[in-house]
């Protein structure tokens, strides 16, 4: 096993983050990595191409933040409406884009995390997606069996950086994640490096108690930083729900770029780090966002000495 | 137009949706519309029928109304939760999904979809939130199911903006040695009444909502919209399927609005 990879977000941020990288921030609605975004914000890196399926209120903040110059996403929505920064940018022409639907751009992460140079997939025939991308292009089938049929294909890719959040990894990086996963693992493999924010680092032993827990394996991680209550206002199962009013406030804030502006310098810019974000938040402020456990049933790994 | 209803459009929409999803199926949904027709089916006439989200769980057990796709109230006590490489490379596209329940913010003639932009591709009027995973649903479920809130000439045009999610009809014609596996859009239901696609891949009225007429469902549709010979009414929402929504569903109207 190798050495620890414990860090601090700042100095995790600060190393593997350049002005002008490709940061692939994933996490579908679950596991949000926000506090990262949030350094992001505060260290100013700039010129990013931001890549994630499900844009949410994240990117509506980042791109609101001057951070991205261009995003790859499949849904711009989110569940209680328009991410409004996200429009206005790409309306203006602001940030440019290029889109998939959901299958197209984990085919992306599939391709890159498996060192193909292309994925098929059967979605898209008769959609304009395909006469709006060049990335998507069709392919014809070598086999006998079905000769004459055409799948579509998109190209891998390769994110500078990766950036995900889990419930919990060892010091050494091997990361342990439950609920709805999202493409963390696809992503984590396409990319140069990783970044994972766990809520709690945690004893080697307990990891390998369960070792088909582990999503992640240590050796494609890069840093592994402890940020309790880092996917705010996303949600970490079995340790705090999703913050549906924060969800709720967010089109109006988004909708007036003063306002929006504003709460950045309060919230992202105001603060030093995530603690203090925290604290901001105030002290009994996910007490009504704590889950009721639902314990997994304990399964044997056992074998004969 | 009928004179003073007693349930909300949004009611109708529930209970009319709820009434075509047919039991012992397997269905691919969202939130919204679709999380009530599927919960009122399972509390009446399809108590088998299967729900999977897009974020990969399958049999929920949610104890409380998600909010979103990925709620974490659906993963509690869920009969399954698969990677999203398994959801739409096996589930999806393996072909397990008989039902598949889009929205759009366009529909045209032929049953294509547009959920991606109003205007041209690369200056739109309105950026809209674009397909997520709409293109699979179309493209491997058995059959697509689309209900919309609105039923006017912005929202029922004669072709779509930019088609995000193809008809069977439109794909055979622009794609045709691609092997689509789902038939695409089936069946279309608005408050006005129910669409069904015709053998040449039309879409048709075939039913209208109590107290609408079809002269009604025709004027508030883009195009001259063809009708079926005989043309049912759809019995309106009773007291009991109400009672459930109001009551047991949906008892805080998060989608009842």
């Amino acid at each position: 096993m190798a050495q620890a990879k414990t860090t601090l977000l700042r100095d995790a941020i600060a190393e593997h983050v350049h002005d002008g990288d490709t940061v692939a921030l994933e996490g579908f609605t679950h596991l949000i990595p926000f506090a990262a975004g949030h350094e992001l914000i505060r260290q100013r890196r700039r010129d990013l191409h931001l890549v994630r399926m499900t844009p949410d209120i994240l990117f509506d903040q980042l791109i609101a933040a001057g951070v991205a110059r261009h995003v790859t996403f499949s849904f711009a929505g989110s569940s209680v409406g328009s991410l409004h920064a996200f429009r206005r940018a790409l309306e203006s022409g602001a940030v440019s884009y290029d889109e998939y639907s959901h299958y197209g751009l984990l085919a992306r992460y599939q391709a890159g995390a498996a060192g193909l140079p292309f994925f098929p997939i059967k979605s898209y025939a008769g959609s304009d997606l395909v006469d709006n991308n060049p990335s998507i292009r069709a392919m014809r089938s070598p086999f006998p069996e079905s000769m004459g049929e055409d799948v579509y294909v998109v190209p891998p890719i390769h994110p500078d950086v990766a950036i995900v959040h889990a419930q919990r990894a060892d010091r050494h990086g091997n990361i342990q994640a439950w609920g709805i996963t999202g493409p963390m693992q696809e992503v984590t493999f396409a990319s140069k490096r990783t970044i994972v924010l766990v809520e709690e680092i945690v004893e080697d032993e307990l990891i390998r108690a369960d070792p088909n827990r582990t999503v992640i394996p240590s050796f494609v991680v890069d840093a592994v930083v402890q940020v309790p209550y880092g996917a705010h206002p996303s949600f970490v199962q079995g340790r705090y729900d999703r913050d549906n009013g924060f969800y709720r406030n967010w089109p109006a804030i988004s909708k007036d770029p003063a306002r929006l502006q504003a709460w950045l310098d309060e919230w992202i810019l105001g603060t030093t780090d995530h603690t203090e974000y925290l604290a901001k938040l105030g002290a009994d402020y996910f007490a009504p966002l704590t889950p009721v456990p639902a314990l997994s049933g304990a399964v044997d790994y056992g074998c004969v000495a | 137009m009928s004179s003073v209803r007693e349930y909300t459009s949004s009611e109708l929409l529930a209970v009319t949706s709820a009434r075509l999803l047919p039991d012992r199926r397997r269905v691919f949904a969202g939130i919204g519309l679709p999380t009530l027709a599927v919960a009122l089916a399972q509390a009446t006439t399809a108590p088998d029928l299967e729900l999977i989200y897009e974020s990969g769980v399958c049999g929920a057990h949610p104890t409380r109304l998600p909010e979103t796709v990925a709620d974490a109230s659906i993963v509690t006590g869920a009969e399954s939760v698969l990677s999203m490489a398994t959801l739409f490379g096996y589930v999806l596209q393996g072909g397990h999904v008989n039902i598949g329940f889009l929205g759009a913010a366009q529909i045209d003639r032929v049953g294509n979809l547009n959920s991606t932009v109003i205007g041209p591709y690369d200056t739109p009027s309105v950026r809209l939130p674009g397909s997520g995973g709409a293109a699979e649903v179309i493209a491997n479920a058995g059959e697509v199911f689309v209900v919309l809130r609105r039923h006017d000439p912005a929202t029922f045009v004669d072709r779509v903006d930019f088609i995000t999610s193809s008809s069977r009809h439109t794909a055979n014609g622009r794609s045709p040695s691609h092997h689509v596996r789902g038939a695409g859009v089936t069946t279309v239901l608005t408050d006005l009444g129910l669409m069904r696609t015709g053998d040449d891949g039309e879409l048709e009225l075939a039913a209208v909502q109590h107290g609408v007429t079809p002269a009604d469902v025709i004027a508030a549709t883009g195009w001259t919209l063809r009708a079926r010979k005989s043309i049912e009414v759809i019995p309106p929402p009773t007291e009991a399927e109400l009672n459930l929504l109001r009551t047991s569903i949906d008892p805080k109207r998060v989608y009842l609005r």
